[in-house]
C-alpha cells in the first residue's frame, strides 16, 4: 500500500515534467518569442537585445529551462510580459477566485448528484426518476456559455435580482465576491451535476440488480438499511473516479463561464494570456492546471484503494 | 398427518412482451411444501425453477409481474404482502442459499458482519451472545477457524467456503424452510459432494423444511425425498424421488435421464433432439410435443393436465404415461460406445513440461527466462496418437485448462518441449509458429457466449478461418460456410443469425463449425459441454464423436466431470495441482487400483440415483500452490504413508492393467486397500 502510494506520486511527478517539457518546447518553436511579441514593431536592435537581456532569452533553451524549472520547484514561476509584474502576484488572487467558484461549484454539485441519482436509481421508471432524468438530460446537452448568457438573460436582466457580470477588482475578499457566484456556480454546476447523476443513477441500479442485493433483501434486510449499508458502498466506489473527471473537466467549463461572466479567475487569464501571447503566464497555467488534474485523479485513486476491500487486501498480499 | 409449510395454489408469473401481451413463465403451478420434506425441482435453464423459488418468498424479479396465484405460508398470501411484513418472514422464516454464494454476499462488508446482520434482525440476543452464535454457526457448517473466518471478507475465501457462510447466514433466523437455488453449481465434484453432505445433515438435525433447485439429477437425488420436474414453466412430473428417477413416466424425464453420461455405463449417452420452447411460443397443445417421442396428434392439439397417478403417488402431465410405466429400460440404457481408429503415431507429444504464472522480472525479461522453482504445472509427459481422444480431468486449479493454452500457443511454457506430427517442434511463441501449425490446432472454449463475437453474424464467425487459412472468396466462400454449417446440423437460415439470436446448444455448434472450418488435426476442447444443459449436453458430445469419425480428428478434452470424460475418451489423464497423478486407457482409470487422488475424485460422482451415495474419503480443503517437495496430492491424501510422501516425488508405476500411476503405494497394496472399500 505504502509503496503503491509513492509510486502514484512518484508517476505524478514524471506527468507534470513531460508537461512543462512539452508546454516550454511548444512555446519555443513557435515563431517569434516573448520579446518580439511584447515589443511588436520595435522589435529589433537595442530594445530586442535589452527585452532579452532583461528576460534571460539570451541563454541557450535547456539552461532556460532547468532554471525556469527550478524557478517552479521553489514556486517562481517568474515574470510576465504585460506590466513587468512577478506571475506569482498575478497568479494568486486568480487561483484564489478561481478555487472559490470551483469549491462552490463542487460542494453544492457532488451532493446534489449523488442525492439526484440515487432517487433516480431508487425510484427507477416511476415519477421521480422520470422528472429528474429528464431535466438532467437537457441540461446536460446545453453548453454551458449559453445556459450561462440565458441566466444572465432570466435572472439578472428579467428579473435583476442578481448582477449579471461581475465588476469588482481582482483582489476582492471572498465575502465580497459571494453574491457574484451565484450564477457562475449555477451555470457550472448544472451540467455537471447532470453528468453525475446519470452516472450514480446506473452504478446504483446495477448494484441493486445484483446476486448480493437480492440476498439482503430475501434475508430480511429493511429497505433503507440495505440501500445504506449493502448498495451504496459498493455503487458509489466507481463513482468517485467518474466525479474526480468531473471536477478536471469543471476546470475546462471554468474557463468558459467565467469570460462569459467576466469573472476575474484563472479562466479568464487563460484567455487573456493567450491574446496577448503571454507565454510565461501560459506556461506557468499549464503547469498548474496540470498538477491540480493529477493530483484530484491521485486522491481518487487513493480513495478507491482505501475504500475496496478487495484492493486493500489485494496489495497487501503483494 | 402431514402439515404443510407452504402452499403454492394456481400460480402464474409472466411478463409484458413489448407487444404488450403477456407472457406466462410459470403456468399454473400448485404444490405443496410439506414439514421436515425435502423437495427438489429439477429443469432445464428456463424452465422457470428460479422463479418459483423466488416467489416462495415473495419476491419476484423487476420487470417480471404475479398474473394470478398465491403463494401461501401459514395462510398468508406471500405474493400480496408488504415489504414490511415480508422482512419479518424472510430469513427469519423462509430463508434462501443462493446460486453463487461468491456474488451473493456484499463484497464490502465482513462475513461476520453479514451473518450478525441476519441474528440481529431475526433473533433477541444481545452482543456477546450473537457472537458465540456466530461462532457456532460457523461451526456447524464446518469452516475452519471460525472466530478468524468472521473477519474476512468474501473474496478471502474459497468457493465451498462462501457457500459454508451463505449455508451458515440461512441458518441463522432458524427457518422453517431453506430454499436452495443451485447452490452446489460452480463448485469441484468433492465440495460439492461435501456441501450436499452438509445440507443433508441439516435437514435431518434442525427439522427444517428444504426445497432444493437444481438442473442436477445427481445432486437432486442425493438429497430430495419428493421430485418436482418443470419444463417450459409447468410441472410435468411430481413424485417420490426414487419413482421420479428410476420409473419416470414424463417421456422429458425419461430423456433426461438417458442422456445424462453415468460411470457405469461407458459410450456416449442418447440426447434429446431440440430445445426447450420460447415464453409464450406455444399456444396450444403440449409443451413437450416437438422433443417429444411418444407424441401423437392428441398431444398437438390438446395440452394434458396434472393427472395424480394413485400406485405410483405421483402426479404427471402427460397422456402417454401409460406406455412409459411399464417402460423399465433405464439400466439396460443404450449408448453408443466409442471406438475411435488410432493410428499408432504420435501426433503431438509434450515432454517435460512446466508452465508458469510468476511474473516475470525485469531482468529475467531481458534473457526471456522465468525463475520459479514451484510452477503451476510441472513435469508434464504425455503423447497423444492420431485419432485418440484424450481426456484431462482434475478440479480447479488442477491446471488442465492451463496445458491447453500452452498447447495452443496462447501461454508460455517455462520448460520443455511440445512437439507436433513427432519432430516438428511448437514453439513457444505464438508468434514464431508456422502457420501450417495454427491452422492444425483449434481451439473450443467452455462458453461460446464468450467466444463468439456478438455482433458477427453466423456466416462471418465461420468465414474467418476459410479466409485465413485457405483464402476463399465469394460463392465457394459462402459454399463452404453452409457446408460446415451443415456438418453441425445447422441449416443454411442460420447465417445471418447473430450468437444472441441462438440457444446454447446452437452457438456451441457454431464455435465446433468454426473450429472444424480449418481442417484441423488436433482440437482442443475446454470444457466445452459444462455450460450446457444435459439434454444439449449429449447431443453435443454426439455431434463431436461423429465428426471425430468422419474426418479423424484428435481431440484433448479437458473436464471436470469423470462422467462426461468416461463416455468420449480414450485415455484419461488425471491432475492434481499441475502435476500428473495418473494416466491410462479410460476403460481402466475407473477401476482399481487408481492413485488415491482418482479414488477421491471416483467417491464424490453424484449418480441421478438416490440408493447411490457418495464416497466421501478426503477433505476438500482449497491449495492455493502446489507443495515445494514431494508429492502433489500430500496435503489431502487419505492413504498418505508418511515423510516419504512429503520429500520425495513419487514413482511412476505401472498397474497390471496398464495404468500409469504415480505414487509410494505399491500397486498391490493399493489393491488391496481399494478393495476393502
Amino acid at each position: 500500500m505504502f509503496f503503491l502510494v509513492i509510486k502514484r506520486i512518484l508517476l505524478g511527478f514524471i506527468t507534470l515534467f513531460i508537461v512543462s517539457l512539452i508546454t516550454f518546447v511548444g512555446v519555443e518553436i513557435l515563431p517569434g518569442d516573448a520579446c518580439t511579441t511584447y515589443l511588436e514593431r520595435e522589435a529589433y536592435g537595442a530594445a530586442l537585445e535589452a527585452c532579452y537581456e532583461r528576460l534571460g532569452l539570451n541563454v541557450p533553451a535547456y539552461e532556460r529551462y532547468i532554471s525556469w524549472a527550478f524557478g517552479v520547484l521553489q514556486g517562481d514561476f517568474g515574470y510576465s510580459l504585460s506590466g513587468d509584474m512577478k506571475i506569482n502576484d498575478v497568479l494568486g488572487p486568480r487561483v484564489k477566485n478561481s478555487m472559490v467558484l470551483a469549491s462552490a461549484s463542487i460542494l453544492i454539485g457532488i451532493p446534489i448528484a449523488l442525492l439526484l441519482g440515487i432517487i433516480t436509481a431508487l425510484w427507477r421508471d416511476k415519477m421521480p426518476d422520470i422528472i429528474i432524468s429528464t431535466i438532467a438530460i437537457f441540461s446536460m446537452t446545453i453548453p454551458e456559455f449559453v445556459s450561462a448568457t440565458l441566466l444572465i438573460l432570466i435572472v439578472a436582466i428579467w428579473l435583476e435580482w442578481l448582477p449579471g457580470i461581475v465588476i469588482v477588482p481582482t483582489g476582492v475578499s471572498v465575502y465580497e465576491l459571494l453574491p457574484n457566484i451565484i450564477l457562475p456556480v449555477i451555470a457550472i454546476s448544472m451540467i455537471m451535476t447532470a453528468h453525475m447523476a446519470r452516472m450514480v443513477r446506473s452504478s446504483v441500479i446495477q448494484v441493486m440488480a445484483s446476486d448480493y442485493v437480492q440476498m439482503a433483501i430475501l434475508k430480511g434486510v429493511p429497505y433503507w438499511k440495505m440501500v445504506f449499508k449493502h448498495v451504496l458502498p459498493n455503487a458509489l466506489l466507481p463513482a468517485i473516479n467518474v466525479v474526480a473527471l468531473t471536477i478536471a473537466w469543471l476546470l475546462g467549463g471554468v474557463v468558459v463561464t467565467e469570460v462569459v461572466f467576466n469573472y476575474p479567475g484563472l479562466g479568464r487569464l487563460v484567455i487573456e494570456s493567450i491574446s496577448n501571447r503571454d507565454l510565461p503566464v501560459v506556461q506557468a497555467l499549464a503547469i498548474i492546471l496540470a498538477s491540480i488534474y493529477v493530483s484530484i485523479n491521485l486522491i481518487a485513486d487513493l480513495m478507491t484503494l482505501m475504500l475496496n476491500p478487495r484492493l486493500k487486501s489485494l496489495q497487501i498480499k503483494k | 398427518m402431514k402439515t404443510s409449510v407452504q402452499e403454492i395454489k394456481d400460480l402464474t408469473i409472466g411478463f409484458q412482451s413489448q407487444k404488450g401481451e403477456q407472457i406466462s413463465i410459470l403456468k399454473n403451478i400448485s404444490t405443496t411444501i410439506n414439514k421436515g420434506e425435502t423437495v427438489g425441482i429439477v429443469g432445464e435453464s428456463g424452465s422457470g425453477k428460479s422463479t418459483l423459488a423466488l416467489a416462495m418468498m415473495g419476491y419476484v424479479k423487476h420487470g417480471l409481474f404475479t398474473i394470478s396465484g398465491q403463494c401461501m405460508f401459514h395462510s398468508n398470501n406471500l405474493l400480496e404482502m408488504e415489504n414490511k411484513e415480508l422482512e419479518t418472514i424472510r430469513g427469519r422464516k423462509i430463508a434462501m442459499i443462493p446460486q453463487n454464494a461468491g456474488q451473493s454476499l456484499t463484497p464490502n462488508l465482513k462475513i461476520g458482519y453479514q451473518i450478525d446482520e441476519a441474528l440481529k434482525l431475526h433473533t433477541d440476543l444481545k452482543k456477546e451472545d450473537r457472537d458465540k452464535k456466530i461462532s457456532e454457526l460457523l461451526n456447524k457448517v464446518r469452516l475452519p477457524s471460525p472466530d478468524t473466518m468472521a473477519q474476512r471478507y468474501p473474496h478471502e475465501l474459497s468457493g465451498g467456503q462462501q457457500q459454508r457462510v451463505a449455508v451458515a447466514m440461512a441458518l441463522a433466523g432458524s427457518p422453517e424452510l431453506l430454499l436452495l437455488d443451485e447452490p452446489t453449481t460452480g463448485l469441484d465434484v468433492t465440495t460439492q459432494a461435501h456441501v450436499l453432505e452438509l445440507l443433508n445433515f441439516i435437514a435431518k438435525d434442525t427439522g427444517t423444511s428444504m426445497v432444493y433447485v437444481s438442473h442436477d439429477l445427481g445432486a437432486i437425488a442425493q438429497v430430495s425425498d419428493r421430485v418436482i420436474v418443470m419444463y417450459s414453466g409447468e410441472i410435468v412430473l411430481d413424485g417420490p424421488v426414487r419413482s421420479i428417477l428410476k420409473n419416470p413416466i414424463h417421456p422429458y424425464t425419461y430423456g433426461l435421464l438417458k442422456s445424462i453420461p453415468k460411470l457405469t455405463l461407458p459410450g456416449l449417452p442418447n440426447s434429446m433432439s431440440g430445445s426447450q420452447p420460447q415464453p409464450g411460443s406455444i399456444k396450444s397443445g403440449c409443451s413437450f410435443y416437438e422433443r417429444c417421442e411418444f407424441s401423437d396428434n392428441n398431444c398437438k392439439i390438446n395440452s394434458p393436465t396434472l393427472e395424480y397417478i394413485d400406485d405410483l403417488n405421483t402426479s404427471v402431465r402427460c397422456f402417454k404415461h401409460k406406455e412409459l410405466t411399464n417402460q423399465n429400460d433405464l439400466n439396460s440404457q443404450t449408448v453408443k460406445s466409442i471406438e475411435n481408429k488410432i493410428l499408432k503415431n504420435e501426433i503431438l507429444d509434450l515432454s517435460n513440461v512446466s508452465i508458469s504464472y510468476a511474473k516475470q522480472k525485469f531482468l529475467e525479461q531481458l534473457f526471456n527466462k522465468i525463475e520459479d522453482s514451484n510452477p503451476t504445472v510441472k513435469d508434464i509427459d504425455i503423447n497423444i496418437n492420431k485419432g485418440e481422444t484424450l481426456a484431462l480431468v482434475g478440479e480447479s486449479g488442477s491446471g488442465k485448462s492451463t496445458i491447453l493454452k500452452s498447447i495452443a500457443g496462447l501461454l508460455k511454457t517455462k520448460d520443455g518441449i511440445i512437439k507436433f506430427e513427432k519432430d516438428k517442434v511448437l514453439s513457444n511463441d505464438l508468434k514464431e509458429r508456422d502457420h501450417s501449425f495454427l491452422r492444425a490446432i483449434q481451439l473450443i472454449f467452455q462458453n461460446p457466449d464468450e467466444s463468439l463475437n456478438p455482433n458477427h453474424t453466423v456466416e462471418e464467425i465461420i468465414s474467418q478461418p476459410l479466409k485465413l487459412y485457405f483464402g476463399l472468396k465469394g460463392q465457394e466462400l459462402k459454399d463452404k460456410i453452409i457446408e460446415v454449417l451443415d456438418k453441425v446440423r445447422l441449416g443454411e437460415f442460420y447465417l445471418t443469425r447473430y450468437p444472441r439470436q441462438l440457444s446454447g446448444g446452437e452457438k456451441q455448434r457454431v464455435a465446433v463449425a468454426r473450429a472444424f472450418a480449418a481442417k484441423p488435426d488436433i482440437i482442443l476442447c475446454d470444457e466445452v459441454t459444462s455450460a450446457l444443459d444435459v439434454s444439449v449436453q449429449a447431443a453435443v458430445l454426439n455431434l463431436l464423436q461423429e465428426l471425430k469419425e468422419d474426418f479423424g480428428t484428435t481431440y484433448v478434452f479437458v473436464s471436470h466431470d469423470l462422467a462426461v470424460v468416461r463416455a468420449i475418451s480414450d485415455r484419461v489423464a488425471v491432475l492434481y495441482q499441475g502435476r500428473l497423478c495418473e494416466i491410462g486407457p479410460s476403460k481402466n482409470v475407473y477401476k482399481f487400483p487408481s492413485h488415491p487422488y482418482t479414488e477421491v475424485l471416483l467417491g464424490a460422482v453424484l449418480e441421478p440415483d438416490p440408493d447411490v451415495k457418495p464416497k466421501l474419503v478426503a477433505e476438500d480443503i482449497v491449495e492455493e500452490k502446489p507443495p515445494e517437495n514431494g508429492c502433489s496430492f500430500q496435503g489431502r491424501c487419505p492413504r498418505i504413508l508418511g515423510d516419504i510422501c512429503k520429500n520425495e516425488v513419487p514413482p511412476w508405476q505401472t498397474s497390471d492393467n496398464g495404468n500409469l500411476i504415480r505414487c509410494h503405494i505399491k500397486i498391490e497394496d493399493l489393491k488391496n486397500q481399494q478393495s476393502l472399500n
